[in-house]
């Protein structure tokens, strides 16, 4: 077992997808820039009926629960003590660093008044009431947070003359003596912003449908990052493992496929429960486009938990890659409908993003891509035996 | 064979629990209201009676004037008028108030459901509970202690449009048109009340459709013109509610009777009085308690001292260390 550890996996960086994705990156800076020179308008379709579109609710709401990897592997390797999952630790924080750093910067994009944002961090500006303040700097302080958790994966590569000159090996000393601290803070800041994404939406009150509009919003907000962060993670290792013939990781994807279907189970109960209680569930019957989104929604939350019920379904490499591919599209899906598709503000306002608005989104998630593909080549993040040829291509 | 059995029987324990599970999710309500927000002590307001309104429009342009605001052309109309005439249809990010019409069939008679139609008038109703200065990170969004105004301040605004997001009544508007847009909403003519003059929409009204006042002289205005016969001859106060301008005689309207923005959202200081069902006029049914109230009552709930999220860090901290020790330990032994 021992030789077994992190290592980069090698290989050409500008490969034919990576190009391809270049192109699509490129398209984005292209339409980020007409956003600057000639504002929000010029590039999107969002109005003042809906003011928030797809770069919130998808690079945002949804980007930052595909980041939640690193948060759902966090807690079940450090707080509840699985170090048998370690070997996901670091491509699940990976693929946190990126989500978050690009909704990041999606947030800028989409800001009105982008030159004011550092009024966020003036203390006499601050107004405690509002949950969006709180996602702010949770997320601001989680960006910072996921980047010193993967800093040691960049420190070891770091060439011998840098190291010296900089400290480098007395600043990893200590982040190893104190990367605890790092661990908790990294699993209490998602917990707070992600459960505010659903508070947010309590101010919302009669513009959300009733479907959607519950009490228990923050709670199941919480409970699909979680589940998402573990989609990610189940899609990730598959996929990679397959691309680059990696050891695959089936045993411990098996067992973690369980506690996925829990948690999924918890939140079907819980909304379930809540529509049940307001006496809205036949809203879900209509036939109209809400109720359907709804059944949609529901049907692709239900899949996964009756794909992994089984010993036999979870050991499935396919079954349990067709789970994690629907509850991803179920979370997204639950996120999207929330913010944006779910939202009546009256006055016939009706909002479907345009091209260069949604090709600034697709050019955020090709450089995410790019990044990942980038980081796992020339840093230790995946894990293979110290023997096996550097890389698939070579 | 034995997956099926042994999904079969899943599905039966998971129904079950289900059903348990969901009954006490309904019993259980996770968090409070927040109290709801009083009456400023001397907050001012506006009375909007829609039967006085004749549609002259002096509102919008007076407001354009007092607010330094250019006039609005649709695309459409825009060889019309050659931008001599504002024809915003609805408010914008440069336009703050705007006369709407309702229209049903004939059109014959004013104030009527059916076959009729009435003027409404659109811009911030200055709630008495804000959503939009809850929501807003940066304190852009302030209501005065005294009257209740809410004001925006554009070097605080970071254009998250979380205010345009959650306002029951789609005040805040941004100026997605503009480079360097920012938040346009009425602020009650803030900058001309310092000067003791009156609201400009207020100030021009011909019939005293809009009518400034201290929102508890309105509210007792307003219940006397519900409380009066329909059609009986009235002397309707303009400009100001106790003012020294003289009224005009008129036939009292028939009213719906119900006063909109008494108890809408925990109440607004500019309050309605329709012709027409409120939600035919685009106002829309709201409870008696402000949205912003469920919000800050789940977060001060949550939140409250950061009592919860420090000791929930310091188990965190504690159970983290724990296991990097142990997880430390197993590749100690391991090498």
């Amino acid at each position: 077992m021992s030789e077994i550890a992190h290592r980069p996996l090698g290989g050409r960086i500008l490969t034919k997808p990576v190009m391809i994705l270049g192109i699509f990156v490129l398209i984005a800076l292209y339409f980020i820039a007409r956003r600057f020179l000639f504002g929000l308008g010029d590039v999107s379709h969002m109005s003042n009926g809906f003011p928030l579109g797809v770069w919130v609710a998808v690079d945002v709401v949804v980007g930052t629960a595909f980041g939640c990897g690193g948060y759902a592997m966090a807690l079940l390797v450090y707080i509840f003590n699985r170090n048998t999952y370690h070997p996901l630790m670091r491509p699940a924080l990976l693929s946190g660093v990126f989500g978050y750093t690009l909704a990041g910067m999606a947030v800028m994009i989409d800001l009105g008044r982008y030159w004011n944002a550092f009024n966020l961090l003036m203390p006499w500006y601050a107004q405690l009431n509002s949950v969006i303040f709180e996602v702010a700097l949770c997320v601001m302080a989680y960006i910072t947070v996921l980047w010193i958790e993967f800093s040691p994966a960049i420190m070891e590569r770091m060439p011998p003359s840098l190291r010296q000159r900089y400290n480098v090996d007395k600043v990893r000393a200590f982040l190893k003596r104190y990367m605890y601290v790092f661990i908790g803070l990294g699993v209490l800041l998602p917990s707070m912003h992600q459960s505010s994404l659903g508070s947010v939406l309590l101010v919302m009150g009669s513009k959300l449908s009733p479907l959607w509009y519950t009490n228990w919003l923050p709670l199941l907000y919480l409970i699909s990052a979680l589940s998402m962060g573990y989609g990610v993670v189940l899609l990730e290792s598959t996929l990679v493992s397959r691309a680059y013939r990696l050891p695959s990781e089936s045993a411990l994807l098996a067992s973690l496929s369980k506690v996925v279907a829990g948690i999924l189970a918890l939140f079907l109960i819980i909304r379930f429960g809540a529509l049940l209680a307001g006496g809205h569930l036949d809203l879900a019957l209509a036939g109209d486009f809400r109720g359907n989104l709804f059944l949609i929604e529901s049907a692709l939350f239900l899949a996964p938990v009756l794909l992994l019920a089984t010993p036999a379904g979870r050991a499935s490499q396919r079954l349990r890659f067709l789970a994690a591919v629907c509850l991803l599209a179920a979370g997204s899906l639950y996120r999207i409908d929330s913010y944006i598709m779910a939202v009546n503000p009256g006055n016939g306002w009706v909002y479907f993003p345009s091209a260069p608005e949604l090709m600034i989104t697709i050019g955020m998630v090709c450089l995410e891509i790019i990044l990942y593909l980038l980081f796992i080549k020339t840093l230790p993040v995946l894990r293979g035996s110290a023997n096996q040829p550097q890389g698939r291509l070579s | 064979m034995s997956i099926n059995l042994s999904r079969r029987k899943f599905l039966q324990g998971s129904a079950a629990g289900a059903v348990t599970a969901a009954a006490s999710v309904a019993d259980a309500a996770p968090f409070d209201r927040r109290e709801p927000r009083p009456l400023a002590p001397k907050a001012v307001g506006m009375l909007y009676d829609s039967t006085l309104c004749v549609g002259c429009k002096a509102c919008v342009s007076a407001c354009k004037q007092a607010n330094g605001m250019p006039v609005e052309q649709p695309e459409r109309l825009a060889a019309w008028g050659e931008g001599a005439w504002d024809m915003a249809e609805d408010i914008s990010g440069h336009t703050l108030n705007v006369i709407r019409v309702y229209q049903d069939g004939t059109m014959e008679q004013k104030d009527r459901d059916k076959d009729g139609y009435a003027f409404v008038k659109r811009h911030c109703l200055h709630c008495v509970d804000p959503s939009c200065i809850s929501v807003c990170p940066v304190s852009a969004m302030q209501k005065d202690p005294e009257t209740g105004i809410v004001t925006h301040n554009p070097d605080a605004c970071i254009g998250c449009r979380y205010c345009v997001y959650g306002c029951p009544f789609n005040v805040p508007q941004y100026q997605f048109d503009e480079t360097f847009g920012r938040i346009s909403k009425c602020q009650f003519c803030n900058h001309l009340q310092k000067e003791g003059k009156l609201p400009a929409c207020c100030d021009v009204c011909p019939t005293g459709a809009s009518l400034f006042g201290l929102v508890t002289d309105l509210q007792a205005e307003a219940k006397r013109r519900l409380a009066a016969k329909p059609g009986e001859m009235y002397t309707f106060a303009r400009g100001k509610l106790g003012g020294d301008r003289p009224g005009h005689e008129a036939p009292l309207g028939h009213y719906q009777p119900h006063l909109y923005g008494e108890q809408e959202s925990g109440g607004t200081q500019v309050r309605y009085l329709t012709g027409v069902p409120h939600e035919k006029l685009g106002l829309p049914k709201l409870p008696d308690y402000s949205f912003a109230a469920v919000s800050e009552g789940m977060q001060h709930t949550l939140y409250k001292g950061m009592i919860a999220p420090l000791a929930l860090l310091g188990g965190l901290v504690y159970l983290a260390r724990r296991s990097v020790k142990s997880h430390d330990d197993d590749e100690d032994s391991a090498s």
